[in-house]
């Protein structure tokens, strides 16, 4: 069997989120990007399918600019098989992602793709739900835990409140929660392995897929700054004005 | 135009996340139809008919509901939506499983968590986990929104019903099943619904330790939380994280324990109504958000902030 794994490349995680003064966007110049952090869980939870005995490849895909390589590298240096990157300068929609993605479904045939349930950019958690609904597969979103049995897969999900499980026929699509798996880092000598794996280079006309953007990104602006408020000197003056001025105990 | 509205209900009433959530529509011109789905529910349906601006209820009354499957209801959507131009629900966990399943069906984008209505096609949301506010518009006919319950006030009930009418569940795809639910059994509330939320640190120094934030919670009806830090230092499960990649929350009240305040953390919780921090360090990051700061050792403070409530 084989796993499709879509990464994505983002601003990382422990990066200060900067407006652009025009208000187009988020200054992502000069700026540290790394593997969207559910898209690592993702190539992790693939790989130990692998080390498991259920799966014989795994697929690292992204799409994007050619900086989308190096991510690509990186799940290859985790212990993904082989890539393909999507090379496009187009700001990318979940639907035109899924529907790229669900070309290559066409082509590789795997009998999971494991995506992560959102980027840490965009956060609109769709990609993997819109791929489910193009391949007509089943969708196991948010999940903490991937048992394969036979020809279905039992994925327990993070709901509101608790978890479910449900199975799914497989090929299937799950999309991670962050209780799947804690993603390992690349050792040296498989960083150094990684540089020989192949990377195909593809374009979105090469799926026949038009990426034009349906949404229009009008006005990005900062949130309101939380001022700072006072300091209380102990207890009793915190629960006076908790009651008192916040009105919120 | 018209929109079609997915509500949620549990324990015979219509859940507060669609009931915020449906508020939303209110803002869009045209007729708004909800659809409610599962068997035996009754109450919950007659309540939901309630909703003031809501002009027809359908109800799916049907075992194979009494449990979602995005697959099932994703067709279920699809048989009726020919006349719809809006489709919404709330951003929960079962929201965000079933509309970009049912966007793509319909070849459009889906716009997430909006939390303002700007204009027909104008829809405000948030990026990075809150660190910036896009305004977007989209050009695909029909559209497909979910809505961030916490950035609307709860819908009024009326005092009589709309009209209800049963539908029934055709071309069910049958590619998925339900097998179990473990749904956690607390008599807090959860995470992203509570209204105060009190949070743990690395300053807790260990999982032990967590249990001086539960008797505060006990005490304030609070949900308990953590900080990745916390939760990378095996204090607390995974589930209890609020940070741009854990939980965002917006409660009433949020308490930071021993919490420096990482942009981390900060992302997840920085749209709180109030924000308190008790931490050590007085030079600690999460002061420049908080409302109030106590400057002091936790373990000493706060068995008294629980005797003092």
């Amino acid at each position: 069997m084989k796993i499709l794994v879509p990464v994505k490349r983002v601003i990382d995680p422990y990066v200060n989120i900067r407006v652009k003064s025009d208000q187009s966007g988020v200054e992502t110049e000069n700026v540290k990007m790394s593997m969207n952090p559910f898209c690592e869980i993702a190539v992790e939870e693939a790989i130990r399918l692998k080390e498991a005995g259920k799966a014989e490849e795994i697929i690292a895909v992204s799409i994007g600019n050619q900086s989308c390589q190096e991510t690509i590298r990186t799940a290859l240096a985790m212990g993904a098989d082989r890539g393909i990157h999507v090379l496009t300068e187009e700001k990318i929609e979940p639907i035109s992602i899924a529907k790229i993605l669900s070309k290559i479904c066409e082509q590789e045939s795997p009998g999971l793709v494991i995506s992560g349930k959102q980027a840490i950019d965009g956060d609109n958690n769709q990609t993997g739900q819109m791929l489910a609904a193009l391949t007509d597969m089943p969708q196991g979103t948010f999940a903490s835990k991937i048992e394969i049995d036979s020809d279905k897969v039992k994925v327990t999900r993070e709901i509101d409140g608790g978890l479910q499980t449900v199975s799914l026929n497989m090929p299937a699509i799950i999309t991670t929660d962050l209780r799947l798996n804690e993603p390992r880092y690349a050792s040296l000598p498989n960083i150094m392995k990684a540089k020989k794996k192949p990377i195909d280079q593809k374009s979105p006309e090469d799926y026949g897929i038009d990426v034009t953007p349906r949404v229009n990104v009008l006005k990005v602006i900062e949130p309101p700054k939380r001022e700072a408020g006072i300091k209380v000197e102990n207890i009793s003056e915190l629960v006076e004005k908790l009651k008192n001025e916040a009105g919120v105990i | 135009m018209t929109t079609l509205f997915f509500i949620e209900h549990a324990n015979g009433q219509v859940s507060d996340q669609s009931l915020k959530a449906i508020s939303a529509t209110s803002q869009i011109d045209g007729d708004v139809h909800g659809l409610i789905v599962g068997s035996n529910i009754d109450s919950a349906v007659a309540e939901a008919s309630k909703i003031e601006g809501l002009n027809k209820l359908m109800h799916v009354d049907d075992d194979s509901f009494n449990n979602i499957l995005a697959e099932n209801l994703t067709q279920l959507i699809l048989n009726i939506s020919g006349d719809y131009e809006y489709f919404l629900a709330a951003a929960t966990t079962t929201g965000k499983n079933v509309m970009p399943r049912l966007a793509a069906k319909l070849d459009v984008s889906q716009i997430s968590e909006i939390i303002a209505i700007e204009g027909p096609d104008t829809f405000i949301r948030t990026i990075y986990a809150g660190n910036a506010i896009a305004t977007v518009q989209t050009s695909d006919p029909k559209k497909v929104l979910t809505v961030r319950p916490t950035a609307f006030k709860s819908a009024v009930m009326g005092s009589s019903g709309c009209e209800i009418t049963k539908i029934n569940a055709e071309n069910m795809p049958s590619i998925s099943e339900f097998i179990g639910e473990e749904l956690t059994k607390s008599d807090r509330p959860e995470l992203t619904s509570a209204k105060t939320i009190i949070s743990g640190g690395r300053g807790m120094q260990n999982g032990e330790n967590f249990e001086l934030l539960d008797k505060v919670a006990e005490k304030l009806g609070a949900a308990v939380g953590a900080s990745r830090a916390a939760v990378d230092a095996g204090f607390v499960p995974n589930d209890y994280q609020v940070g741009q990649t854990g939980k965002v929350v917006a409660p009433e009240l949020y308490i930071a324990v021993g919490i420096s305040g990482a942009i981390q953390h900060l992302a997840g919780m920085k749209d709180s109504k109030v924000i308190v921090a008790i931490n050590k360090d007085e030079e600690a990051p999460i002061f420049d958000v908080a409302d109030y700061g106590l400057v002091a050792d936790l373990f000493q403070v706060l068995p008294e902030l629980e005797q003092a409530l």
